[in-house]
């Protein structure tokens, strides 16, 4: 994703915001992003109109403190002196998807950017795929605000995915969880509960992994020229859209939330997920993902990483299977924990240890 | 409360919780969470719809019994005899 078009300002020059306010709402690939800021001040010139194209990171407005904000909207050079003040500025900050590396001659390529033609979703026709003049003289232009919001979730995926398979030596661990403990608890403690207020697996998969993480650092991180870790944990919960696709908001501190949290966090961002609703801040600051493929006959996800993320745990359906302990066979319900790693920044033994970390977790959901 | 009133607000909560799919189209014996793509999130929220409107707290065990249009409307007539 390279760009948006600013759809709606929440807010004018003057009004007072605070941290976490909402104060614009661009269209981008992955639906309404609404714009987040992340200082507290006073609104100063809006710098962008209603439907202009907003390039990532692009400056949209100042955040002014009281008295520049007097001062600046007093003068008549109200802009300049805003500028001139070192006030803090507001972007949108959007995780960029880099284009895929296309092959086109310099000519196609010219012919293409003044059609407005996405060189990425063509097919070449000529050497080694390369793109030629004619193939973009056959196409036909594409908005990115008119396609629809599916196409621009599954270009999305696929541009993400692309460079991810690109560029990460993925590698591979799973374990089996015998879950008897966990189901048994969750059933007695939803019988507790009233409909509304009950918990779901998936509930326990997110907060095993966060504090599995506590233990495994190296693969709550980022790949950006060297393994930068984070010292937050944002897990990034994959969730996939009936039309197509899917998007991966963030379930922010989810170490430090609650398993009743961090149900309600889901219940806050997957209808907003759906309706392609979300904060920039969701979007952009995942440090690892999470997929759980619930309750369908698939056991083991093998996930590709969403870069520059450096791992994504993939949790299948819990399936009863034959299981010996102590010398006895018996059954159980198992479920399938896998892991894929980014060999570039951690080696399996890392991935062993995060795994047997979230195997302890979920055999033990009293220490959540 | 007739068939079809029941009938009716459970198409209602489905569409709530998948707009993009026809839950009118659901044949009595299809499995409903199959066919219209509804996870474990949005099946919770169709449970907790069904409280809402009707006022029936389905137990956890009882999922398995509701998971047709037959057997749910069954399930439903029974909950409010």
């Amino acid at each position: 994703m390279e760009s948006g078009f600013l759809r709606e300002w929440h807010v004018r020059p003057g009004d007072r915001i605070n941290r976490g306010d909402i104060i614009a709402e661009v269209e981008t690939q992955k639906g309404i992003i609404e714009i987040e800021v992340f200082d507290e001040g006073i609104v100063g010139e809006l710098l962008l109109k209603i439907d202009e194209k907003v390039p990532v990171g692009m400056l949209m407005t100042y955040i002014l403190t009281p008295d520049e904000a007097k001062a600046g909207i007093q003068s008549t050079s109200s802009r300049k002196k805003a500028e001139s003040v070192p006030s803090k500025l507001v972007r949108e900050e959007v995780p960029t998807i880099p284009a895929h590396h296309v092959r086109a001659s310099p000519l196609a390529r010219k012919i293409a950017a003044e059609k407005g033609v996405d060189l990425s979703a063509l097919k070449g026709s000529g050497p080694d795929g390369a793109i030629t003049r004619e193939d973009v003289e056959k196409s036909e232009p594409v908005v990115a605000a008119g396609k629809s919001k599916t196409e621009n979730v599954r270009m999305a995926v696929a541009a993400a995915m692309s460079k991810s398979n690109r560029e990460i030596p993925h590698y591979y661990l799973q374990t089996k969880v015998d879950m008897s403990n966990s189901m048994t608890w969750l059933s007695e403690e939803n019988k507790k509960r009233s409909v509304k207020d009950r918990l779901l697996p998936v509930v326990l998969y997110i907060k095993s992994v966060a504090m599995a993480l506590k233990e495994v650092t190296d693969l709550n991180a980022w790949w950006d020229n060297g393994l930068q870790r984070k010292s937050d944990i944002h897990i990034g919960f994959v969730i996939s859209l009936r039309t197509g696709g899917v998007i991966v908001p963030a379930v922010h501190d989810a170490d430090k939330k609650s398993l009743d949290d961090i149900m309600k966090s889901l219940s806050d961002i997957i209808p907003r997920a759906r309706a392609l609703k979300l904060r920039s801040s969701e979007l952009a600051d995942s440090t690892i993902s999470l997929t759980s493929l619930g309750e369908g006959a698939v056991e083991t996800v093998f996930g590709v990483i969403y870069p520059p993320q450096v791992a994504l745990v993939g949790f299948g359906g819990v399936v009863e299977e034959p299981w010996a302990e102590r010398g006895m066979v018996g059954t159980r319900p198992v479920l399938t924990v896998s892991l894929s790693a980014d060999h570039r920044a951690t080696d399996g033994n890392i991935g062993n240890q995060f795994l047997t970390a979230v195997k302890k977790y979920l055999k033990q959901p009293g220490l959540l | 409360m007739t068939e079809d009133e029941i009938k009716k607000i459970i198409f209602q909560l489905l569409k709530n919780i998948a707009p993009d799919m026809e839950p009118e189209k659901l044949k009595p014996t299809d499995n409903i969470r199959q066919t219209l793509m509804i996870d474990s999130f949005d099946y919770l929220q169709f449970i907790v719809g069904l409280d809402e409107a009707l006022d029936i707290e389905t137990p956890e065990e009882d999922y398995g019994r509701i998971q047709t249009l037959q057997d749910l409307k069954k399930y439903i007539l029974e909950m409010k005899i």
